[in-house]
């Protein structure tokens, strides 16, 4: 599941970057920082992003999340903070509902 | 091309008369409502379910893009109203009228707008009342319900201009629907005597207002609130 969250992530940061053309998004990996301190995303791109991997995650698992609830906005650690994180966070949201 | 048009509470009223209106024209029209379609027609589809259902919104507006991969215009038709003084207003109706009118606009709105912003283009319109320009006795909740959707129309008109999104209100006068067959008469005079044009409105006026807010060439219109009636905020 893991592995599916993270390339979901991945492509959805690869088609997003066909918009903002920001050279840092060039190769996305676990590791790439998306926003906050030092992300690579405007408040903009991320809301891009949010609509884009909830709906890649809805095809692909047949589930239904959202990724903007009140748990993310009040975690002390974002999940939007990078790819690692949003992948850990959404395989969370993705167990819960089973 | 077809164009695909959400409109909530379609079951009856506005909602129903908008529906068969747009499936005239040639349109494809998606509705909702807690209850069973009133409408049969091969392009429309009817979703069972209740605007403040999050879960509920998020599952049938993905099904629209499934099934369509667009969506061209959302009409936030699905509204109650309840007359009562503001001493005797149970904290339940005042709840009801807040998650069917603002939070179901709310809801349904953020989910189509990620559709629309992908399209860059979209055009959204909510409704609203002259109850809440007049700031009517006996319809506090309601007309706060409604001028709460106004300021939301208006703000998100802000947010969602940069993807191409219109986003614009009606504020019908007295129609006779279901909403004010509780109304009493005079009451329902006096209102109309305060109108500019004193008598109730059509659906014609209403249809009216929102052609010419989903109109391709209204690209320039949005963040309005429009009183049918004559009636100023």
């Amino acid at each position: 599941m893991k592995e599916k969250i993270e390339s979901i992530i991945i492509s959805a940061l690869t088609e997003l970057n066909d918009e903002i053309e920001n050279k840092e998004l060039n190769n996305p990996t676990l590791e790439t920082k998306l926003f906050g301190g030092n992300g690579v995303l405007n408040s903009l791109a991320l809301v891009s992003l949010i609509t884009d991997v909830e709906s890649l995650i809805s095809d692909e698992f047949d589930k239904e999340i959202i990724l903007a609830n009140e748990k993310a906005m009040s975690q002390k650690t974002s999940p939007f903070r990078s790819v690692e994180a949003l992948t850990l966070y959404i395989e969370t949201l993705l167990r819960e509902q089973n | 091309m077809k164009r695909i048009i959400l409109i909530t509470g379609t079951r009856k009223g506005i909602g129903k008369n908008l529906a068969e209106y747009y499936l005239v024209k040639g349109d494809v029209v998606i509705g909702c409502s807690r209850g069973e379609a009133s409408i049969t027609n091969d392009d429309y589809i009817h979703y069972i379910l209740d605007v403040s259902n999050e879960k509920a919104i998020v599952g049938m507006v993905r099904n629209i893009k499934k099934q369509f991969g667009h969506i061209d215009v959302l009409l936030n038709n699905a509204g109650i109203a309840s007359m009562n003084h503001f001493l005797t207003t149970p904290y339940s109706t005042a709840q009801n009228l807040f998650n069917t009118n603002f939070f179901g606009t709310f809801l349904v709105t953020r989910e189509v707008s990620k559709i629309m912003m992908k399209q860059k283009t979209g055009r959204i319109v909510n409704y609203s009342t002259v109850a809440t320009a007049f700031k009517l006795e006996g319809e506090a909740i309601y007309a706060a319900s409604k001028a709460a959707v106004e300021n939301l129309t208006q703000t998100i008109a802000k947010e969602l201009a940069i993807y191409g999104i219109t986003v614009n209100a009606i504020g019908p006068t007295p129609v006779e629907t279901d909403l004010i067959k509780a109304v009493p008469k005079d009451k329902i005079q006096s209102l109309l005597g305060r109108q500019a044009i004193k008598r109730f409105g059509v659906f014609d006026d209403i249809k009216n207002v929102i052609d010419f807010f989903i109109d391709k060439k209204s690209d320039f219109i949005t963040g309005q609130i429009i009183y049918l009636g004559g009636v100023s905020n």
